[in-house]
């Protein structure tokens, strides 16, 4: 890789610690550094990286430059009465909800983790709960600024093709400086929340398809070891903002407070194999258990119902030097037998998870390279051991199959030629980035991989 | 790039005719699509082995290559890094050559030198330098027991082995903090073309066997593997031997 002035190579993973890379990082303290970045690009590239919580190779540049985006973190303007906001990409949306909440505003999609930048989650298009009522985070993202690759700042908004471009292009598009984001008001922090538990994958597809509509926030956590008649048996927990008046006293005086931060960081200490079949099955039982089989109406935190992990800094080290992968896949609707296949074979396949979604997405939006699309998506979190590659192989082909697709922000491992077969508008994609960036400045680990830029050579 | 289960999608072999060579690339070429870059002399078994590699699928690029001709070791890695970046890179070639002949004639024993350790010095080198640029890449250097401990009946070649093994464990400590990784495997007896006609050892394995602890020891990350992995023990007994026992040993 060629020396870059003022930043030394450092080894960058993603969150899943797997296949790390070498790349020159160097700190972003203003747009100006990046168009200097750009205008320098040799031919190894450059990358914007945020928090590093993609699964994945996404946010890594092997040989390249990595422009750390986490020191442009300004919220430059907050507009109370339209609930627009205007932010640096290196806020975190963390950041954001603890700046907007106590203007009574709502960041309008929370993915699995607040640990995300605003620039990550525009690049992967993150959804979350409420994804079957609001869309994904670009749905929500009114304009962007980014620096293409001649070294220009535009400003594009949802009229300009550039900016459907963007909105999931994992970064390949151009470095996203800010974004203006519309947000919705709230009474408070806090959500009302129904817990239920479900028998089988059967009970558990039933009640989210009958009300899922009622509530704005919806997630299910399935048992990915127990089989049989338990198959797919699950705990489904739903909720909404609460209303001032719903708070008990003691949270009425503290409506916008958000509660915990982080706890806990664990160590990298963890040996391989802790996360194992014995463990994982321990892991269900328990987490199955510990929930009510019914419970309405229970005030929670935004902690506790949508970043139960963000507890635990690191927590992805419990899985040891060897990492974990992520496999999340959407199917159409009507395609529920290969989401009752796809479950069966996790459970039996003798790989354990333990952080298991099951969630109906509702329509997508115009990102060529958009996850969501209307169906059922699944999530697993697997420890890399000897034939995970083959368990993933055989979802891939039922998710081929069904006419469904990975998640990229997730994916560590798939093929070039499986992902060009789930995403049809790739090639629409292709040629946005050859108009945008002819010579290749924008270019990332994963695009090397997937070929998202060029066609494959096989 | 590698993906985060180990499998490449560019294979680069150095003496890609060797048996354990094109048996790494058959293992690789089961799982995912796969380019592979087959640098060797050219001969009717290289031709040989890219249409068996091509019948597996895989899209393959053949190059020539001459381990004594040091100075143009670079210009063939550039080359196979011209259709993409070098993901596992396998140093396969060496000779055996005849064992009284390699310690009496001059010829013969540099000839042994030239080509299982002063070759992949540079080829080494030239891989070192592509994997600074690429930032990641995984080199596979096929060492061997021999180089362990040296025994009377094939000392020469059981020399270079250990120049050969000592500089590739190196070059994994160099490459560590910029992207690189060395993975030194330490075959014993290797049922192959170039052991034709000897006498197994004990402990002996396939190239098969071979290759799938190379795919097994990239993916798990590892640094140095023995095939098979009982031979680690052996080999930790066999080096701390006296002298006067270890001579004596019908090996």
């Amino acid at each position: 890789m060629t020396e870059h002035p003022g930043c030394g190579p450092r080894r960058l993973s993603g969150w899943g610690r797997t296949a790390p890379s070498t790349a020159y990082v160097r700190e972003v303290r203003d747009p100006a550094d990046i168009v200097a970045a750009v205008r320098g690009a040799d031919r190894r590239g450059v990358l914007a990286r945020g928090l590093g919580r993609s699964y994945g190779d996404a946010a890594q540049n092997a040989g390249g430059l990595v422009l750390d985006m986490t020191t442009l973190a300004q919220v430059h303007h907050v507009d109370a009465a339209t609930g627009l906001v205007e932010v640096d990409a290196g806020v975190s949306l963390d950041t954001l909800m603890r700046v907007l909440l106590p203007f009574g505003l709502w960041v309008p999609v929370l993915p699995g983790t607040r640990q995300v930048s605003v620039g990550g989650a525009v690049a992967a298009d993150v959804h979350g709960k409420n994804h079957h009522v609001a869309g994904s985070f670009g749905s929500h993202v009114r304009s962007l600024e980014l620096v293409t690759a001649d070294g220009t700042l535009h400003r594009v908004d949802p009229e300009h093709p550039l900016f459907w471009a963007t909105v999931g292009g994992m970064g390949l598009t151009g470095v996203i400086v800010r974004a203006t984001i519309a947000c919705r008001r709230v009474e408070s922090a806090f959500l009302l929340v129904d817990t239920e538990r479900a028998g089988d994958l059967e009970d558990l597809m039933a009640r989210l398809s009958a009300d899922d509509a009622a509530y704005p926030y919806s997630v299910s956590w399935f048992d990915s070891i127990a089989t049989g008649r338990r198959l797919g048996r699950a705990v489904i927990t739903r909720g909404r903002n609460a209303l001032l008046e719903e708070l008990p006293p003691a949270l009425a005086a503290r409506p916008l407070d958000m509660g915990a931060r982080r706890r806990a960081t664990l160590p990298a200490v963890f040996p391989p194999g802790l996360v194992n079949r014995a463990s994982g099955r321990i892991f269900n039982e328990l987490w199955f258990r510990a929930a009510p089989r019914l419970r309405r109406g229970e005030v929670q935190d935004v902690t506790r119902f949508f970043h139960p992990l963000d507890v635990v800094g690191s927590w992805n080290h419990v899985y040891g030097p060897r990492g974990l992968c992520q496999y999340q896949f959407v199917v159409p609707f009507g395609a529920e037998d290969a989401l009752r296949e796809a479950v069966g074979l996790i459970a039996s396949s003798g790989h354990v998870s333990c952080l298991n979604v099951l969630k109906r997405f509702g329509p997508g939006n115009a990102g060529l390279l958009s996850f969501p699309t209307p169906g059922w998506t699944l999530a697993v979190d697997l420890p890399v051991r000897p034939g995970l590659d083959r368990l993933f192989a055989a979802l891939d082909a039922l998710v081929l199959e069904a006419g469904g697709r990975l998640y990229l922000a997730k994916d560590s491992r798939a093929s070039a030629g499986t992902v060009a077969r789930m995403y049809p508008r790739l090639e629409e994609f292709r040629a946005a980035r050859a108009r945008v960036d002819p010579a290749g400045v924008f270019v990332s680990d994963l695009a090397r991989r997937l070929s998202l830029t060029d066609a494959p050579i096989l | 790039m590698i993906d985060s289960l180990g499998a490449p999608q560019t294979l680069f072999l150095l003496g890609g005719t060797s048996d354990i060579a094109l048996a790494i690339a058959r293992a690789y070429a089961r799982h995912a699509p796969l380019r592979v870059v087959l640098a060797a002399r050219h001969t009717s078994r290289r031709d040989e082995a890219v249409r068996s590699l091509q019948a597996l699928g895989c899209a393959v690029e053949a190059l020539d290559f001459d381990a004594r001709a040091t100075q143009t070791h670079a210009d063939v890695v550039t080359a196979a890094a011209n259709g993409g970046d070098l993901d596992i890179s396998v140093v396969a070639y060496g000779v055996l050559g005849d064992p009284e002949q390699a310690w009496t004639d001059v010829p013969s024993g540099v000839e042994l030198a030239e080509v299982n350790y002063v070759g992949p010095v540079a080829t080494g080198i030239a891989l070192g330098a592509q994997i600074r640029e690429q930032g990641h890449g995984v080199v596979v250097a096929l060492s061997s027991v021999a180089g362990e401990r040296p025994r009377r009946s094939n000392f020469v070649y059981g020399s270079t082995k250990a120049g050969f093994d000592a500089f590739y464990t190196g070059l994994g400590e160099a490459l560590r903090g910029l992207g690189g990784r060395v993975l030194v495997v330490r075959p014993g007896f290797v049922r192959s073309k170039m052991t034709d006609g000897l006498r197994p050892a004990p402990l002996a394995a396939t190239p098969d066997q071979v290759a799938q602890a190379v795919v097994d020891a990239v993916a798990s990350g590892a640094e140095q593997v023995w095939v098979p992995r009982t031979l680690r023990a052996v080999m930790s007994g066999l080096r701390h031997l006296p002298r006067p026992v270890f001579r004596r040993l019908p090996i």
